[in-house]
This record gives C-alpha cells, structure tokens and sequence, in this order.
C-alpha cells in the first residue's frame, strides 16, 4: 500500500513545528523521530504504562493512543518543555530532592501527569495523589518516592506561587 | 507495535464523515477518542482500511442534561462527563461508573460513546447504558435510528452498528424521584478491567420499601447481564431484605467463565457479593442518604 502523507503543524512546548507523517504516525513516534523530541519515552505502546504521556491542550494524554494527525493544529507539551528558564519546575525539582526516580525511564511521563494535576489540584490529599499515578507505571518500583515527591512538588509550588 | 498502514480520513462536518462512512463500508472503522482502537491497532488485532477520525466534526461533543435524563455527544470525552455536574444530578451512576474506567488520563481522551460502540462485556459503560435502558443514536447517509440497548450490544466487542454508520449520540434516561444508584467492582489492579462488576439502581415507594430493583453484571457474559431482582428484594425496607437470597438469585442468572484471571466460580460468587453491596448502597441512595 502506498501511504498518504499527511502534512501536520503541531506547536510543542512553545515553538511551532511541521512534519509530513503518513496516517498511522502515533504521537509518540512523530515527537521522537520527526521531531527530534526523544525526552517522551515508549514504554508499552498500547496505553498501560504511561511513560509516554504528553500535555495536549494542557490535558496528560498517551502520546502512544493518539495519532499525530489527530494533534494537528493543536499544542503539545512534553518533559522537554516543562523547565522554565532552564530552572527545572517545581515537579521536576520535587523528584530529584525527593530521589523519585531511578532509571528515569518511565519519569518523562509521571512528570507531564503531576504538572497537570498538580495544576488543577494544588493541595492533594494522599488518596488523590495515589489516584494521580495509579496510571503511571515504575519497573524500578520507586513508588513510595514518587508519592513524596508528590507532596514536595505541592509545597514547592505553593512556596513560588506565594513568593 | 506500530498500527498497520490505513487510508486516513479526517472530515470536517458530519455530512463528509458519513459519505465517508458510506464509501469505506465494512473497511470503515470511526476513530473518536482512540483508547480501545488504538491499543487494537498498535497490537494489530484490528486492521481497518479505512480510519474516519471524527475529532475535527463540530457539534458532537456535547452533553445534554436535563429532566430525562443525560445525552451525550460522540465526541464528549469520559473526563468531561464525570466532571459535568448537571450529568452528575440528571444521572448520579455516569460519575459513578466513570470513576472506574481505566485511569484519569486514558478519560482525558476516551469517549463515553466510543465505550459503548467499543462493547466489551468488562467495561463499565455498556452496563449503565443497559441497566438504565437507554440508547444509541446511529446516523447514517440515508438517515438516523435510534437503538435501544438491549438490541444494541449483540456479542463481545459487536454491536448493532452496521458498516456506514457512526454513533452520534447516548441517552442516558434519568431515575423516579427516589431512585437510587451505585457501582461496585473488583479489578486485579487499579484501572484494569473488572473481574467482576455490578452496576445498581433502586427506587423506592413512599415508605422507603424498595418497589424495583435491578443489576447490570459486567465480565459475566458475552454483553452486559441485567437481572432484576424486584421480586427478592421488594416490597419491604432494605433492611429487612434477605440479602443471601438476593445474591442467590443474581448468580443463577449469570454464565460467566473462567480465564486465567479467574475462575467462573469466583466471578460468579463476587457478582452476587458486589450485587448485594451495589443494591445496598442505592437504597441509601434513594433515601438520600450517603452510604
């Protein structure tokens, strides 16, 4: 079958980027290989593990279950566009102080979850931040670090906002 | 774990989708939220020719809630129907149930009308369509019909929808006054599919006895598995119900089987203990009571 390529314009972290993908591109793949981005990791590729999640339009979604020509159009984050200024974030802060990662394969994904839920959700209780990475897998089985860092990430963002 | 190559489609207004549909036909298959085709797709267990991705169609993401009850548009994401509180008030179970589908993030972008045309017998949204007695509106090039669910789910992962049609829409009928309604099911781990599940809705008359009641079972059957239960529970007060009898009663009219997650006994002797939990905490419901 000879594919049809489909020319698409997504904005990513900030910067408006273009790319000429045929229909079956996963986000995923059109992030790390048309777009150079590889910090969005692939782990299952069939939405359990949650390494690959992305911000579209500011909601976490599975880069993995969405097709790049889908995210035509619209705004993409991912952990590369998550530090401001070249200062990590507050999340970002929270699981290095927090020793919230190990391998670090599956921390691109709980890091762009936690930036979005932390954003609705400022002050969690630790029922909510369970339910918070209970999508999220960690092989390096760090959980109870990550469920810390979720905490820290709260205080340290309600120290800046504050500030 | 790359989906197959398709011709992909992404048109703009309802019109251009069903003439889409019409062209594609059996090779057709309508991409909305993703979450079930995708992971299908990536594991080449699906292979359509055709993908029609519906996300660029205006007007189907709605979410009508009123007196009757609560339709939800093709394109009205799981996220923002839990999150709706007009949902929330015309039909307590959609929350109820959406709080047990996958995790927060698969909502984010799954549909609650994809969940339904998607038909797996584990899933939590085809029982609440079946439990409520709702239905589906299916539209096609040559006109729309409105499917109720008993006739919608045909088989595991089949539905009614015939090649060239796209759901457009669910209803979901809102309850009597004093009606009740509550969702219980056991998963191996959070977020995956229920080994067992039970989805409950109780009225009760003007004495508090409970004059209806009845279950939707999930993962017990090839399609959710309504049993009513009127008779074993009504008409007294909750409290006096022989609850035993009640799940006796809803395990004999389920057929589950085992798999490696577990066994047809186990399944069948959770359905009756999550019934009786289920029925339980919709009369407290219906009494306005929390449970």
């Amino acid at each position: 079958m000879n594919e049809t390529r489909h020319h698409v314009t997504l904005t990513v972290n900030g910067v408006v980027r273009e790319a000429t993908v045929p229909g079956r591109r996963l986000l995923s793949d059109c992030l790390r290989h048309d777009l150079g981005l590889t910090g969005t990791h692939v782990g299952c590729e069939h939405g359990v593990c949650g390494a690959c999640t992305v911000l579209l339009d500011g909601e976490p979604v599975r880069s993995c279950l969405t097709l790049a020509v889908t995210a035509d159009g619209h705004e993409i984050t991912t952990v590369e566009g998550l530090a401001r200024d070249g200062e990590p974030s507050p999340v970002q802060r929270a699981f290095a102080e927090c020793h919230a990662l190990q391998c670090g394969f599956c921390t691109p994904g709980f890091l762009c979850t936690l930036t979005a839920f932390l954003r609705d959700n400022p002050a969690p209780t630790e029922e909510e931040a369970l339910e918070a990475v209970a999508g999220n897998l960690c092989r390096c089985t760090g959980y109870q670090n990550i469920l810390k860092a979720v905490h820290r990430a709260a205080e340290l963002q309600a120290e800046e906002g504050g500030a | 774990m790359k989906p197959p190559p398709f011709h992909y489609h992404g048109p703009v207004t309802l019109g251009e989708a069903l003439d889409v549909l019409a062209e594609a036909g059996p090779g057709g298959k309508v991409l909305a939220g993703g979450q079930s085709l995708i992971p299908l797709l990536n594991m080449r267990l699906a292979a359509p020719s055709h993908i029609v991705d519906v996300n660029r169609v205006p007007g189907l993401d709605g979410i009508e809630a009123g007196p009757s009850g609560v339709r939800v548009g093709a394109l009205a994401r799981h996220a923002a129907v839990e999150r709706s509180p007009e949902a929330a008030a015309a039909q307590p179970l959609l929350r109820q149930a959406l709080r047990l589908v996958a995790h927060p993030v698969i909502r984010n972008r799954g549909t609650v009308v994809g969940s339904l045309v998607h038909a797996d017998p584990s899933a939590e949204m085809p029982a609440v369509l079946a439990l409520l007695g709702g239905s589906v509106r299916l539209a096609s090039r040559t006109g729309e019909r409105e499917v109720p669910a008993a006739e919608f789910f045909t088989g595991p992962m089949e539905s009614a929808l015939r090649p060239g049609e796209l759901a457009v829409s669910a209803f979901f009928p809102a309850l009597p006054a004093r009606s009740g309604t509550a969702f219980h099911e056991v998963a191996r781990r959070h977020g995956d599919y229920a080994v067992a599940g039970v989805a409950a809705a109780v009225a009760l008359d003007e004495d508090f006895r409970i004059a209806a009641a009845r279950v939707a079972c999930v993962s017990v059957g090839p399609v959710p598995v309504v049993v009513d239960v009127t008779g074993e529970c009504g008409p007294r007060p909750a409290a006096s119900v022989d609850w035993e009898a009640v799940a006796h009663a809803v395990r004999d009219r389920i057929e589950p089987e085992g798999d490696i997650h577990a066994t047809a006994d186990y399944r069948r002797h959770l359905t009756g203990v999550l019934a009786v939990r289920a029925l339980l905490d919709a009369a407290c419901a219906a009494r306005g009571e929390e449970s």
